[in-house]
């Protein structure tokens, strides 16, 4: 059954990303350019997910469990910390460069292979820096 | 420049915030893309590794989708030097700041993480700076 969800999910999201046009770069910059040809659209795309992803969230709490043997998340309320702060500054810069995010880089795969591989192959090449670099730190 | 499409936008973010609140209600989890991937890479894909089946899914369905009823959205990319440059900032800044636009943006906002709502905040604030500088400074991408 999990396997099933998370298929499911995939197929939800690849699904919703493709509809709202988050598979077009040129369209996620042009919702990031409010002071230029501004296409607010993707304005749409969090007002809509944001309460649907609400009501998830608090079936499962009011539930106590999950519909499935997995537990139930259980974040702490965390600090904003250094980390927060310039690792989204970092992913908002790239964001703005390449008009990708890691799930439409993703989700564009199979449809533009040469370009999303690029950025594909990029991002996991940063996540890896980024973990190896913490790796060294802690040592 | 692209189109004003907010039907488009409300119906695909339905599709996404019924995918995180399945991710919530089912399996417990947030549906956070970077997160997925970032654990995925040490081959940490979850319970039964449902971070890979969900994976399957977010990549075949938008091909799939396109076959049936293309969007006319269409697709325009920057060129590869800055594809690079972006890829390597976003996998960096998405792993150092816990999540992405999926992870705080969406589900992360709905449980009303202060986290989460301050990302989203400084992500989408530095995606709007960097465009306006390259296009309006530098006169990059018209």
């Amino acid at each position: 059954m999990i396997a099933v969800f998370a298929l499911v999910m995939g197929v939800l999201f690849g699904a919703g990303l493709y509809v709202a046009g988050m598979t077009n770069p040129a369209k996620v910059q042009g919702f990031l350019d409010i002071s230029g040809a501004w296409d607010p659209s993707l304005i749409f795309v969090m007002a809509a997910g944001i309460p649907v992803a609400w009501v998830g969230y608090q079936l499962m709490k009011r539930r106590g469990h999950t519909l499935t043997t997995m537990p139930m998340l259980e974040i702490p309320q965390g600090v904003v910390d250094r980390p927060l702060v310039v690792g989204s500054v970092l992913f908002g810069a790239g964001w703005g460069i390449g008009g990708f995010c890691p799930g439409p880089g993703v989700a564009s795969l199979l449809l533009e292979p040469a370009t999303a591989g690029v950025f594909v192959i990029a991002m996991i090449a940063g996540m890896l820096i980024h973990d190896r670099k913490g790796k060294t730190a802690n040592a | 420049m692209t189109e004003f499409t907010p039907v488009a936008g409300a119906v695909g973010g339905v599709l996404i915030g019924l995918s995180a609140a399945l991710g919530y209600l089912a399996l417990g989890k947030v549906t956070g893309i970077s997160g997925i991937i970032g654990r995925g890479l040490t081959g940490a894909f979850g319970h039964q590794n449902w971070g890979l089946w969900f994976l399957i899914g977010l990549i075949v369905t938008p091909w799939v989708v396109h076959q049936i009823a293309p969007s006319e959205h269409g697709f325009q990319a920057p060129g590869t030097a800055a594809v690079i440059a972006a890829g390597l900032l976003v996998g960096y800044g998405t792993r150092m700041g816990s999540g992405c636009t999926s992870g705080h943006g969406i589900c992360g906002m709905a449980r009303v993480s202060v986290r989460s709502i301050v990302a989203t905040m400084i992500f989408v604030g530095a995606g709007v700076v960097t465009v306006a500088v390259m296009r309006h400074v530098f006169g990059v991408f018209g």
